[in-house]
């Protein structure tokens, strides 16, 4: 379980995240979801401890968030933006990373044949394109098997076959009962993918609850509708 | 310290792939090649390949060391999203860009002195400036992620880079002689010692004309180095100083870096 208490975040004055109080249940997908600069990137990366906090605390499994790093073994983690040392290859960025996390346990060989990536695997990173780039990210957050797996805009960069892939592996994923959590601005892949949805606006928490719970409410079937009800109340 | 070896041995890999570093060794190998060719006196070509190492090292290896650390970004973050403590990542990514640039000048340079038999002529004289411009590599590099972790955009970076150069190569010798020109009237002679260590640029250079015994060249106030850096413990002091270089930028950009939102 992941629990976010009294958490704000400023970079200089400006305060991006306010008094965010939040519990992530596990074996469930939650998603982040919000208006740009709502705070969405800022609150995974708080998670991942690559932000640091102003004020308030986070516990992963009732472990605080800080110095301690071994916690983020259990974590997989996809960036909005992925970018690799140029002269290295996705092969030796993998096995650095196999030998960080200590660990022999990696399941590679469905993404990279699912994701066509097998021969992409030998070339230096400044030969390869962006979505491919977004590949071997995805293959990175799935690979070492872990128990929590965080997405930040996940299929932004990628073509529509691997977008499919990649939301088959998350239920796949669901189904193990881990727990997922992601951002995206895509609401119908929200839809099809989360149980859980957050909805950030200008730092705050505005909305809290099931996807179904949240449709019921506002008595739409599309979340998009949903969502922006929510929105346009904000703005009365 | 585990850590630290995984993530050097594969910095050191990305980083000697680069055309920098290939063009950086091919760079010094031919000058100090070109200088034996045309000019058949040590002495004379020490003195060029000093200028060169003092001038250019610094340049390159500010620039070099902005580059990497800003184009490195992304791929840090995804770093530290791994189970990795903050200062084992930040002492590879050092240690795997100053040790391949430093490693590609040592080659560069002694490969010519090895070709021309010149090595053992004058022994110190090749040790001191191969140690001169290793330090150098690692005091700038050191430099350069200090500008890096503290300062987010990239041209503003660079920009700050070579200014810090310019200012530690150019700008601070015009300094000095204007204060020597302003208080010549009075002893100046601890406070020159002082400018000097301040800037490791200027150490490297009058340590280096000290021991080549061209310091009668300098009048009074070399006298005055060549009896503060001429001696046994001058000599360790200005390479404590060198060394005090590396480690002040590196610790202090280590912590920033520990702070560091990304």
């Amino acid at each position: 379980m992941i629990s976010v208490k009294k958490l704000d975040k400023k970079f200089g004055k400006n305060l991006v995240l306010k008094n965010v109080n939040l519990t992530i249940e596990p074996g469930k997908v939650t998603a982040i979801v919000g208006p740009n600069g709502s705070g969405k990137t800022t609150l995974i990366k708080s998670i991942l401890g690559l932000v640091r906090p102003t004020e308030g605390i986070i516990e992963v499994d009732g472990k605080l968030v800080g110095d301690d790093y071994l916690y983020r073994k259990r974590i997989g983690y996809m960036p909005q933006m992925a970018n690799y040392p140029e002269n290295l290859t996705g092969n030796e960025i993998l096995s650095l990373i196999k030998s960080v996390r200590n660990t022999e346990k990696v399941s590679a060989g469905k993404i990279l044949s699912s994701l066509k990536l097998e021969s992409q695997m030998d070339k230096g990173f400044k030969n390869l394109s962006g979505g491919t780039k977004q590949k071997i990210s995805v293959l990175i957050a799935f690979a070492f098997d872990p128990e929590i797996i965080i997405l930040d805009e996940p299929t932004a960069g990628l073509d529509p076959v691997s977008s499919s892939f990649f939301k088959d592996l998350v239920l796949m994923e669901k189904e193990k009962k881990k727990t997922i959590i992601l951002t995206s601005h895509l609401m119908n892949e929200v839809q099809e993918l989360s149980d859980e949805i957050v909805f950030l606006m200008e730092g705050e928490i505005r909305y809290k609850g099931t996807i179904n719970s949240l449709l019921e409410d506002k008595k739409e079937t599309r979340l998009e509708r949903a969502i922006a009800e929510i929105m346009s109340q904000d703005d009365r | 310290m585990k850590l630290v070896k995984k993530i050097l041995l594969y910095e050191v890999h990305n980083t000697i792939r680069s055309r920098w570093v290939i063009f950086y060794t091919f760079f010094f190998f031919l000058v100090g090649y070109a200088l034996f060719t045309f000019s058949g006196e040590v002495s004379k070509a020490y003195i060029s390949l000093m200028n060169i190492v003092l001038i250019i090292i610094p340049l390159i290896s500010v620039i070099f060391g902005s580059i990497y650390f800003y184009n490195s970004r992304e791929f840090i973050e995804m770093m530290l999203s791994q189970p990795i403590d903050r200062k084992s990542l930040f002492l590879g990514i050092f240690l795997g860009v100053a040790i391949p640039l430093s490693a590609g000048f040592a080659l560069g340079f002694s490969i010519p002195f090895l070709l021309f038999g010149k090595v053992t002529e004058q022994l110190t004289g090749f040790l001191l400036l191969l140690l001169l411009g290793m330090l150098l590599t690692f005091i700038f590099i050191a430099l350069s992620f200090l500008i890096s972790v503290k300062q987010d955009d990239k041209s503003k970076g660079l920009g700050l880079a070579i200014l810090i150069w310019l200012i530690l190569a150019v700008v601070y010798d015009g300094i000095v002689v204007m204060i020597i020109y302003f208080f010549q009237d009075y002893p100046l002679e601890n406070t020159m010692i002082i400018l000097s260590a301040t800037n490791p640029i200027d150490l490297g250079r009058i340590l280096f004309l000290m021991k080549f015994d061209i310091a009668a060249l300098m009048g009074y106030t070399g006298a005055v180095f060549q009896r503060f850096f001429g001696s046994s413990l001058g000599m360790i002091i200005s390479i404590s100083c060198l060394l005090i270089w590396v480690l002040l930028p590196f610790v202090l950009s280590s912590r920033f870096f520990n702070k560091k939102d990304f």
